[in-house]
C-alpha cells in the first residue's frame, strides 16, 4: 500500500525514465540488489578487492565503512587490506594512470560511483557479457560495452564464451572453475557491493524515510485541524 | 501563575515592545505584513506556491551553507569533495539531497506560482511591477541552477556549461570575446569553476533575494490578486476601512499555508528519501562521472526544468551558418512573459470569466510547453527520420518546430484573441 501510494505520488515523475546509457539499445540482465544482505556484499566486497581493485581504485570508498556490512576491523584488515593501509584509508591502486592508460589503451575508471553512472543491471550483464574476439588485443570483446579495453579478469572463474554474431547470443565454450548458476551468483554479489558502495547511505535513507513521512503524515492531520479551527467563522 | 504575575508579565513586554516601536517600526510592519494585510478570502490551491517557493529559497540558502562548508571549488577536488559530502560529512547525504532536489522542486514551484499568476490574470494593472519582479527572479534563478550544475563537475556538469556558454559565442561580432570572458579560459576549465562557485554562492543569491523582497513590498502595496480577478479594495468596510472580501493574512493564510507545507514537505521527503536522481531527471547517471574534456558525452542534455527552452533552441535552424537565431528564440521565449500585461487586452482577468477562444489558445500553450519540455531531455532522432518527401528530417525535430511556433504565437497572437474572446460578466463579490 505505501509503495501505491508513493508511486502514485511519483508517477508523473517516473512516466518516462531516462535511459542510462543511450548509445545501446542491448538488454540488459537484472541484478540481484539486495543491501540489507550483508553476506552478499561481504561475498562481493572479497571478489571486488580480490579481482577489481588491482586496476581499479575505489577513491571515495573507506576500508572502515565495511564494518557497517557485518565485518569485523581485524577481518577487514587480515582478508581485504593486502598493502598496508590504514582502516581509515580508501581503496587506492598502485598502478598509475599513465601506465594503465599505455597498457590498455585508457585507464582503468575509478569504480566508487561506477554503479550510479551505469547503473547496477548494465554492471551485472556486463561482467557476464565477455566473450572471446581474436581481433582485439586483448583477445576479449563485450556485448554491451563493444571494444573494451579491459580484458576478462574472472576468465578463469567463468571460462570462455563465444557470441553468435546472428542471434547476437554468447556459448559457453570453455568451462571455467565454476558452473554458470555458481558464477551468476558470483557477479550478482559483485554488482551487489558495487551498487552499495556507490551510495552507502542508500539503506539507511530508504529506512529513515517511513519515519519522516509518517512523522509529516502526523504533522499534516495537525495542520489540517488548525486551519478548520481558525477558519471556522470564515464564510 | 497567579494573576497579578501575569498582569506584571504581560506589562513588562508592552514596555519592551514600547521601547523597540520608538526605535524601529516593528508593530506597525508586523500589522502592515501581517496581521492588518489584507487578503481575498478566496485563495485556492494555487494560492500555496508563492509561500512555498519562499520556503524552497530558505532552504537552499540553509543547505547551501552547509554544502560550501565542505564542497572544494577546484577542478581536481570538486568531484571528489562532493562524493566525501554523501559519505564521510555526518547527515552530509541529506543536506546534499535536499539540496539537489530543492533546486529541481524549486522550479516545479515556481512554474505552477507562475501558470496561477497566467490563468488569473495577476500580472494586469496595478499588478505589473510585481510581475516584472517576478520574471526577474524566474531569470536569476535560471542563471543560478545553471552556475550551481557546473560545481559538482561531473560529465553533464561540464558539457552542459560548455553548451551553454557557446551559445553566447552565436551573438554576432562580440560573441567569442563574451563567451571567453564568461569562462575565464579557452573552455571550461578550473577558472570556469572557481567563478561559477562565486556567482552561486554569493551574486546570485544576494540579488535573488533582494528581488523577493522587492516582488513581497510590490504585492503588499497593491495587494493580491484572486480567482475572480476583482479588486477586493473597491469594496470596503464603511467602519473599519478593511475590504469585505477580505481576511487578515495572519492567522488565516499562515495557518492555511502550513497545510501546504505540509504536504510539499511529503512529496519532497518522498523524493529525498526514495528516488532522489528521479529516474535521471533530478541527478544525471551521466553526472557521477567526473568530467573529462576530452571525451564529449554521446548525449547532453540540460536538467528538465531548461529543456523547453533548450527545445526551441535546437528547433530554430540556423540562419546564413550562424546559430544566433536559434539562441535569441530562446532568450525571447524566456523574456516573452515579462510583456504579458501589455499584450493581454481582454476586459476581465480571470480565465473564470473568459471565453472558449482564450482557453483554447493556453492550452496549446501548455501543450506545447510539455511537448517542448520532454523534447529536450532526448536526443532529436528519437522517432527516427520523415522520407524524402520532408528531405529526411528528424520527425522530432519538425515536431519540435511546430510547438515552437505554437509557443510563440501564444504572446504575438495575445493582442487579438483577448479582445475578439468573449467574456462572461465579473460578479461584484468573489465567489469563494
Amino acid at each position: 500500500m505505501k509503495k501505491l501510494l508513493l508511486t502514485l505520488l511519483l508517477m508523473p515523475f517516473l512516466a518516462t525514465p531516462l535511459v542510462v546509457s543511450a548509445s545501446e539499445s542491448i538488454s540488459l540482465d537484472k541484478a540481484p540488489i539486495d543491501a540489507a544482505d550483508h553476506e552478499s556484499l561481504q561475498r562481493g566486497a572479497r571478489t571486488f578487492v580480490n579481482y577489481c581493485l588491482n586496476c581499479h581504485s575505489a577513491n571515495y570508498m573507506r576500508y572502515n565503512r565495511l564494518l557497517e556490512i557485518g565485518l569485523t576491523e581485524k577481518q577487514i584488515k587480515d582478508n581485504l587490506m593486502l598493502a598496508g593501509e590504514k582502516i581509515g584509508d580508501t581503496m587506492k591502486v598502485a598502478i598509475s594512470k599513465k601506465d594503465a592508460a599505455k597498457w590498455f589503451g585508457a585507464a582503468p575508471p575509478d569504480l566508487s560511483v561506477e554503479v550510479r553512472a551505469r547503473g547496477a543491471d548494465w554492471v551485472y550483464t556486463y561482467m557476464r557479457g565477455f566473450y572471446r574476439d581474436s581481433s582485439r588485443a586483448t583477445g576479449w570483446n563485450n556485448t554491451v560495452f563493444d571494444k573494451v579495453g579491459m580484458p576478462h579478469v574472472l576468465y578463469e572463474l567463468q571460462g570462455e564464451q563465444e557470441l553468435n554474431h546472428e542471434t547476437h547470443t554468447l556459448k559457453l565454450v570453455k568451462p571455467g572453475k565454476l558452473s554458470v548458476e555458481e558464477y551468476d551468483v558470483l557477479v550478482g554479489d559483485l554488482t551487489n557491493f558495487m551498487a552499495y558502495m556507490a551510495e552507502p547511505a542508500k539503506h539507511q535513507r530508504n529506512q529513515l524515510g517511513w519515519f519522516v513521512l509518517l512523522f509529516l503524515g502526523v504533522l499534516l492531520v495537525l495542520t489540517c485541524k488548525l486551519k478548520k479551527a481558525y477558519w471556522k467563522e470564515i464564510h | 501563575m497567579t494573576d497579578k504575575n501575569k498582569s506584571a508579565l504581560s506589562s513588562a513586554l508592552n514596555d519592551g515592545l514600547n521601547w523597540v516601536d520608538a526605535r524601529f517600526p516593528l508593530t506597525s510592519n508586523v500589522k502592515a505584513h501581517l496581521t492588518e494585510y489584507y487578503a481575498p478570502k478566496n485563495f485556492n490551491f494555487w494560492y500555496f506556491f508563492g509561500s512555498l517557493a519562499l520556503l524552497v529559497l530558505v532552504l537552499q540558502i540553509l543547505t547551501g551553507i552547509f554544502l560550501t562548508m565542505h564542497y572544494k571549488p577546484d577542478a581536481d577536488l570538486a568531484f571528489g569533495s562532493v562524493e566525501y559530502i554523501m559519505r564521510d560529512v555526518p547527515w552530509g547525504w541529506l543536506i546534499r539531497y535536499m539540496h539537489s532536489t530543492g533546486a529541481s522542486m524549486f522550479f516545479v514551484v515556481v512554474y505552477l506560482h507562475m501558470f496561477r499568476g497566467i490563468i488569473y490574470g495577476s500580472y494586469r494593472t496595478p499588478r505589473e511591477l510585481i510581475w516584472l519582479f517576478g520574471v526577474a527572479i524566474f531569470l536569476v534563478l535560471m542563471g543560478e541552477a545553471f552556475f550551481g550544475y557546473l560545481l559538482p563537475w561531473g560529465q553533464m556538469s561540464y558539457w552542459g556549461a560548455q553548451v551553454i556558454v557557446n551559445l553566447f559565442s552565436a551573438i554576432p561580432f562580440i560573441g567569442p570575446d563574451v563567451s571567453e570572458w564568461l569562462r575565464g579560459d579557452y573552455l571550461v576549465s578550473d577558472a570556469t569553476l572557481n567563478r561559477f562557485f562565486a556567482f552561486h554562492v554569493i551574486a546570485l543569491p544576494f540579488v535573488l533575494v533582494g528581488l523577493v523582497v522587492a516582488h513581497l513590498i510590490a504585492l503588499h502595496e497593491v495587494g493580491s490578486n484572486n480567482p475572480d480577478g476583482i479588486e477586493i479594495k473597491k469594496l470596503k468596510d464603511k467602519k473599519t476601512g478593511f475590504p469585505l472580501d477580505g481576511i487578515p493574512f495572519h492567522p488565516y493564510y499562515t495557518v492555511k499555508d502550513l497545510v501546504g507545507v505540509s504536504v510539499f514537505l511529503i512529496v519532497f521527503s518522498a523524493i529525498i528519501f526514495f528516488a532522489p536522481e528521479m529516474g535521471g531527471y533530478f541527478l544525471e547517471a551521466n553526472n557521477f562521472v567526473p568530467a573529462d574534456p576530452l571525451k564529449t558525452p554521446a548525449h547532453i542534455a540540460p536538467v528538465w526544468y531548461f529543456t523547453p527552452y533548450y527545445s526551441i533552441l535546437r528547433a530554430v535552424p540556423p540562419i546564413l551558418n550562424s546559430q544566433f537565431p536559434g539562441v535569441a528564440a530562446m532568450g525571447l521565449s524566456v523574456v516573452a512573459f515579462a510583456f504579458l500585461p501589455w499584450l493581454d487586452k481582454s476586459p476581465v482577468k480571470s480565465i473564470r470569466y473568459r471565453g472558449m477562444l482564450y482557453k483554447q489558445w493556453l492550452v496549446a500553450f501548455v501543450i506545447s510547453f510539455l511537448v517542448l519540455g520532454y523534447l529536450g531531455t532526448v536526443p532529436s532522432n528519437i522517432w527516427g527520420q520523415f522520407g524524402a518527401w520532408m528531405g529526411g528530417a528528424d520527425r522530432a525535430t519538425v515536431v519540435a518546430r511546430i510547438f515552437t511556433v505554437v509557443y510563440f504565437l501564444f504572446f504575438v497572437l495575445m493582442p487579438w484573441y483577448t479582445k475578439k474572446d468573449k467574456t462572461k460578466p465579473m460578479p461584484e463579490r468573489v465567489t469563494g
